[in-house]
């Protein structure tokens, strides 16, 4: 039984709480176990021959010379998997191992397994590639034009009209209202383009893994992932072999950021290990990681608002053209759907196009989709807002999207935080704060949807009174700790009497991978209700003791209590005691659960940005940012902070250094974090967090994701301040100094 | 009867209709109906979708129940970082 207070709200006495992160001592003391660091008896260094052309056909390869190296134990290329009628797995093994063409710089097109990473480096050179080089596209839009080198053909979706140039995959439509009527009702519309760059996540530990298989076909991974359960999925599929036959063991994860939720590197160490008879270990270098792991998409956006002087929008428009590199891929339907989400409009439209480019596949990256949609939609209401002479946060106010709002993705909203984070900025002392000349500051408002997904988590009472939670998703952002405290809520007992393990393939039921911000809501509900299991366990057990009914049992404060006057008169039995004697009273106690979660819960986010702009080198400086989020109950706030700000941090990035650069010969020029510039520590002020917690109805502790959407208004927010800045709008990002200096001369 | 909206790219599929008329009570229910009476949805469905009743998202969830008076609108499938 919970406890309530006066207005029948739940009172926590662990979660909301900021105990000490469980895997602190091990990273800082360098004992954590990332992919790198696993290692086998008898293990080959395993190696990747990538392309160096942006678009080639590989007439041939010979890899004889390769195989007689001494040292050298396999080798592999495209023609030793199994061709794949599943698309989806098709696109993914074409993407580890090339066949018939290389799709772009970076693409791998052959590998080996050596004694020494030296005898590994010389088999690839001795492997002969021949080539024949294809004209190549790496610009969205280009890649749409009726004369664009075709990189794959034949991969349009139905949506996409007949006649449509070959490189364009998927339409999607999505919207309601009538455009016409809205537009007409406008005192003033607004119509302005933007491109925004191809970002990487930036995740320091490179991917690695390490792959065994023995001679009778049992499989064994370690790898860095966000999902061990769809690695398994995935490495069986290409493999030939059973699921069960192959264990997968997700290490410590030194960031993912939806980077890490595909596979790149490990079915072809399995693939080398299988032919070698022995362990085989792939590391990627920073290059490799940079050249063929996924960045999110490239985007060229075009939006059309209509706003009356009073800053009512009266319709909105966007047509959205993604790229997710060389293979299919469904992201903008995300970007869409989240273009116009934050407001109550009666006639909005989002039209979206993925286009195939000689880029590396697209992998996910927080909010995939979401980011460039709404910096586009965000810069052209600030546009708006100054040609009218109104406040930028009155306008949203105005049309911020609330309870009973039919979304622009369709459905209609139930309880939803935005008015309150739009309230909470307005009222923050940031927002009033002066600014000096060549100062600007910048307002944007982001959303993202969030879900639940496959789980499955099981809890141990030991006998000692501890307690053990096994769940199978890996901790990217601080889940271990928050597990544990829902489980000690849930019994009623302390946060350091749970530990949180997190299970290999062959330990737990399948688990979604760890994207949507989803494992703090579906694996915390499924730890309550596994606790719940446990709960009901033990006041059986008291029941058994005390010889009553089970019905007259009830659960209190991590004890088991006789359920009122009549139940009878016996002492609480408290968790340690029912565990002690749980051997005699029908042995080991545990509790189980596992479901298909919903109710995740849409998240809003408002965040405002203070920069300085140089005016002689075009440079920007964050002065100031804060976030304001609806995170629903912070179980740990701490770790909600840390998202909020690395959500910020990143789209900070995003907004002025990031992107990748391709020369004229297709190839990437900048692959590694001396060119690749990521915000470091020096670059950017404390950025400041401001925590709504509106409950989630759909969680029994209100508890909502809160990884991906600190993401999504960084970009806007940034630009939007500068624009003010500089008295420019900006619309391109990366806002690097050439480009900000650019626009400062153009201005004259 | 149950009334799905279904995103407009879908439209081309469904003789130019935004909302739908299914009789259904639950999530599979409903995708087996759409794919019945509007076979151009299939390889969209097959591929996956997600689905909105009274504003709560599924994923795949079969045995959701729907009532006739729920808002019930077919979404992309949802996925994430």
């Amino acid at each position: 039984m919970m406890a309530l207070d006066q207005n029948g709200k739940r009172i926590f006495k662990v979660v909301g709480t900021r105990p000490p992160r469980p895997d602190g001592i091990d990273k800082v003391t360098g004992r954590a176990l990332y992919g790198a660091d696993v290692a086998a008896p008898g293990m080959l260094v395993g190696r990747i021959l990538r392309s160096p052309h942006a678009h080639a056909e590989i007439v041939a390869i010979d890899t004889s010379a390769a195989v007689a190296l001494e040292g050298v134990k396999a080798v592999v290329t495209g023609t030793d998997f199994a061709p794949q009628a599943d698309p989806t797995l098709r696109d993914i093994q074409e993407n580890c191992m090339a066949r018939g063409k290389a799709l772009y710089d970076g693409h791998a097109v052959a590998a080996v397994a050596a004694t020494t990473a030296a005898i590994a480096r010389a088999a690839l050179k001795l492997i002969k590639v021949s080539y024949k080089p294809l004209p190549h596209v790496t610009d969205v839009d280009q890649a749409m034009r009726a004369e664009a080198p075709v990189v794959q053909a034949g991969r349009a979706l139905e949506s996409v009209p007949a006649g449509t140039p070959d490189n364009v995959t998927h339409r999607c439509e999505f919207g309601h209202g009538d455009l016409a009527a809205g537009f007409a009702r406008a005192d003033l519309i607004v119509t302005r383009s933007f491109t925004t760059a191809a970002t990487h996540q930036g995740y320091i530990e490179p991917h690695a893994c390490l792959a065994s298989m023995t001679a009778d076909g049992k499989g064994d991974l370690w790898c860095c992932t966000q999902g061990q359960f769809n690695v398994r999925t995935i490495c069986a599929a290409l493999l030939g072999i059973e699921a069960s036959q192959l264990r997968v063991t997700a290490s410590e994860i030194g960031g993912g950021f939806g980077g890490k939720t595909s596979v790149f590197i490990e079915p072809v160490a399995l693939a080398l290990a299988r032919r070698a008879g022995r362990p085989v270990k792939i590391v990627m270098t920073r290059d490799e990681v940079f050249r063929a792991t996924g960045p999110t998409v490239s985007t060229s956006i075009d939006v059309r608002i209509g706003v009356t002087k009073a800053g009512r929008i009266t319709a909105g428009e966007a047509e959205l053209r993604y790229s997710g590199g060389a293979f299919a891929c469904p992201t903008v339907e995300l970007g869409a759907q989240a273009a116009f989400a934050a407001y109550d409009l009666e006639a909005v439209r989002t039209i979206g196009w993925n286009v195939l480019t000689n880029r590396p596949k697209e992998a996910a990256f927080r909010a995939p989709g979401a980011p460039a949609a709404i910096y586009a939609v965000e810069c052209v209401i600030d546009e708006a807002c100054q040609r009218l002479g109104l406040d930028p946060l009155e306008v949203r106010l105005i049309n911020a999207a609330r309870k009973g709002t039919r979304s622009s993705y369709g459905p209609t909203f139930d309880d939803i935080g935005l008015l309150a984070t739009l309230n909470a900025a307005k009222a923050h002392p940031h927002y009033r704060a002066p600014l000096a000349p060549g100062q600007g500051r910048g307002l944007s408002a982001g959303f993202w949807f969030n879900f639940g997904g496959n789980t499955c988590v099981s809890l141990n009472v030991n006998t000692d009174g501890t307690v053990g939670v096994t769940e199978g998703n890996p901790d990217i952002g601080g889940s271990r700790a928050a597990i544990s405290q829902m489980a000690a809520e849930e019994l009623g007992i302390p946060y350091d009497k749970v530990r949180t393990m997190i299970a290999d393939t062959a330990s737990l039921g399948y688990n979604d991978v760890t994207d949507g911000s989803r494992v703090t809501f579906a694996v915390g509900l499924a730890t309550i209700k596994a606790a719940q299991d446990a709960i009901r366990k033990m006041c059986a057990r008291a029941a058994k003791i005390w010889g009553i009914d089970p019905d007259a049992v009830e659960w209190v404060d991590g004890a088991a209590v006789p359920a009122g006057p009549n139940a009878g008169k016996f002492p609480p039995m408290t968790l340690a005691e029912i565990a002690a004697l749980s051997f005699k009273t029908g042995g080991p106690i545990a509790g189980h659960h596992e479901f298909n979660a919903d109710g995740a819960g849409v998240s809003f986010g408002v965040h405002l940005c203070d920069v300085e702009v140089d005016p002689e080198t075009g440079a920007t400086r964050v002065l100031r940012y804060t976030v304001f989020q609806d995170a629903g109950r912070a179980v740990h706030p701490s770790y909600v902070e840390g998202q909020m700000q690395g959500g910020a941090a990143q789209g900070i990035g995003w907004a002025l250094n990031e992107e990748y650069i391709y020369g004229s010969d297709g190839r990437l020029q900048n692959p590694g974090f001396l060119d690749y510039r990521v915000p470091v520590a020096s670059d950017l002020p404390m950025i400041e967090t401001v925590i709504l917690e509106i409950p989630n109805p759909g969680h029994p502790y209100g508890v909502r994701g809160v990884g991906e959407t600190s993401i999504v208004p960084p970009l806007a927010a940034v630009s939007n301040a500068v624009s003010r800045a500089i008295g420019v709008r900006m619309n391109r990002l990366p806002m690097s100094p050439p480009r900000v200096l650019a626009a400062i001369d153009a201005k004259g | 009867m149950v009334t799905v909206t279904i995103w407009g790219s879908l439209r081309a599929l469904t003789d130019g209709r935004a909302t739908l008329e299914v009789e259904a009570s639950t999530f599979k229910q409903l995708l087996d109906r759409l794919v019945r009476d509007y076979p151009g949805l299939r390889p969209q469905i097959e591929r996956g979708v997600s689905l909105a009743v009274d504003g709560r998202i599924y994923r795949e969830a079969w045995f959701t129940p729907i009532k006739p008076d729920s808002e019930v609108v077919l979404m992309p499938y949802m996925t994430g970082g």
